[in-house]
């Protein structure tokens, strides 16, 4: 899906023809002009770029400050149909709140019909689907409230894979949680009563982090800062670790295979685990590439370990 | 300053030698690999056209040859290995998957298990007509496979191995995938019967397995995945066989 379109743009003080620009333009008002005379690449959709391997311009940088004279080329890559991080998380995130809540009520057709809009005899259950509802809530609200995304859009294709991840996941365990033949865990409230302290911390932690990381950034801003601790004793994680927000969520997925021992839930958590590691090697790894001073003692997820 | 440039030069030569020993021991050790491997399937091949001339019948067939099958067969995942180091340049996936499928068939579907119930079933299903499909098919692709290997890695490739290699599979290719597929289906209703690698609830992991059901989603996974495999085996032979510049797809 890319075509290497050459678009050549001459730099004059006077912009009255197409194709010719201020000095002072930016790359997103070439990709805006690009949009009008090629309507079907939208400005998100657009890549471009001084050298047909080099790294995508950003569209706040300013041509005068881009190594060209007095007529530049660029060239363009189309990164295939955007759609909004914002529509992907809502929709990803939704779907496991209502698929859950389907197996809770069981729902006609899943089990056997005599089972039919029955609630479970366990109580663990019930608390389960609590945990797993309020994970997702929260998740929506700050979706909504709380995140500040550095890009704007993903590839289309993402939101299909995204979706099937995580909505076939919520099924399979949901369908094992809620099954009439569940069996609770074997050291009972013992096991339930640890397993909900460390989840509710967690998920108090990862929110904390969540809040901190959006203080970092101004509204509209999309500055890079280094983290920091703050008063909040959920953040002092951050002296040890460049990523909390996965260590909060891993914990808070291990909280909750421990709750209901259930083993798809503990695949679940290790495949997260897995992804989550990745993401924060790769977000360490550009921490410590941006910023000379970055602190020397923080690992990406798991403190000393990983 | 001269004495520096010597250095340079002195360093360079052992970097150029010590890059030498390491591709003349890899070259050594995938050329080891590939007569042992082609070596392998000689025999499986012989053994197996030894039983029917002695016999007359394909039943028990599979039986005599199963541990040395599965042998060699399960060796192969060092090929993985070589694509994961990039000493072979084929690409991961294409390998693994074929691979993969190999191991299945052999290790899951036509396994003798020591169990007694499920041992009557496995011979069953390892008398089917299919399975001798399948055998003779791999046996074929293998050794040219292996064969052509060999000779490319000794630099003296005669053109009928490389003719084998690049065209038997247009016809063995899709006559493999159906004599495996009519193997697992035939092992359908033995799989049902038995409960055999299946877990039910109630149980403390809270989960379940059906083989059964497992077994119709491999067989389901060959549509997209046989074709893939095909076209790419097709694009490699336009391209060794008639020199074609095949043009990549970007990313």
């Amino acid at each position: 899906n890319s075509s290497r379109l050459v678009l050549f743009v001459e730099i004059q003080p006077q912009h009255c023809k197409t194709n010719r620009v201020e000095p002072n333009a930016t790359i997103g008002e070439i990709k805006s002009m690009f949009h009008k005379s090629h309507p079907q690449w939208y400005p998100a959709r657009q890549s471009i770029r001084l050298d047909p391997k080099g790294k995508s311009l950003k569209d706040e940088d300013v041509l005068q400050h881009l190594p060209v004279g007095t007529t530049a080329t660029f060239y363009f890559r189309d990164l295939g149909a955007q759609i909004s991080w914002v529509t992907v998380f809502l929709t990803e995130y939704t779907g496991p709140l209502v698929i859950y809540l389907m197996f809770y009520f069981r729902v006609p057709f899943i089990y056997a019909s005599k089972y039919d809009f029955t609630t479970s005899k366990h109580w663990v259950v019930h608390l389960a689907c609590m945990c797993h509802s309020f994970h997702y809530v929260k998740r929506l609200l700050e979706t909504l409230f709380v995140h500040r995304f550095s890009h704007g859009t993903m590839p289309l294709r993402n939101i299909f894979k995204n979706c099937t991840y995580y909505w076939g996941f919520a099924a399979w365990m949901a369908y094992y949680i809620n099954h009439p033949l569940y069996t609770p865990p074997i050291y009972g409230e013992q096991q339930i009563r640890l397993a909900l302290i460390i989840f509710l911390f967690c998920q108090i932690g990862n929110f904390s982090i969540h809040i901190a990381l959006r203080n970092l950034r101004p509204p509209g801003s999309k500055t890079r800062k280094i983290p920091y601790p703050t008063k909040n004793p959920f953040t002092w994680i951050f002296l040890l670790v460049s990523c909390p927000n996965y260590t909060y969520e891993l914990g808070s997925w291990l909280g909750f295979t421990l709750m209901t021992q259930c083993l798809p839930v503990a695949f679940f958590t290790l495949v997260g685990f897995v992804q989550m590691t990745v993401w924060a090697k790769g977000k360490h790894r550009s921490y410590l590439k941006e910023f000379r001073d970055y602190p020397p003692l923080r690992s990406p997820i798991l403190p000393f370990i990983l | 300053m001269a004495s520096s440039e010597e250095d340079g030069t002195v360093e360079e030569k052992e970097n150029n030698n010590k890059k030498r020993t390491k591709s003349a021991l890899v070259t050594a050790w995938l050329t080891f690999y590939n007569i042992a491997m082609t070596a392998g399937w000689l025999v499986l091949a012989i053994t197996m056209m030894r039983f029917y001339i002695q016999r007359g019948t394909h039943k028990g067939l599979y039986r005599s040859i199963a541990r040395t099958l599965k042998f060699f067969q399960t060796f192969a995942l060092v090929e993985v290995g070589h694509c994961a180091i990039g000493i072979v340049k084929t690409s991961v996936i294409v390998n693994g998957v074929q691979v993969c499928s190999r191991i299945f068939m052999v290790w899951f579907v036509t396994n003798s298990i020591r169990q007694i119930s499920t041992c009557i079933i496995c011979q069953k299903i390892q008398n089917e007509e299919s399975v001798i499909l399948f055998l003779v098919v791999w046996t074929v692709m293998e050794i040219s496979r292996y064969s052509y290997y060999t000779f490319s890695l000794l630099h003296h490739l005669p053109y009928f191995i490389k003719w084998a290699r690049y065209n038997f599979f247009i016809v063995l290719y899709p006559l493999g995938v159906a004599g495996e597929l009519l193997t697992i289906y035939a092992a359908l209703p033995f799989v049902r019967r038995s409960g055999m690698y299946s877990m039910r609830l109630p149980n403390k992991y809270n989960v379940s397995f059906d083989y059964y059901y497992c077994l119709i989603i491999v067989m389901l996974s060959y549509i997209p995945l046989f074709p893939q495999l095909y076209l790419h085996m097709l694009r490699q032979r336009r391209r060794v066989l008639h020199g074609e510049v095949i043009v990549e797809k970007d990313e």
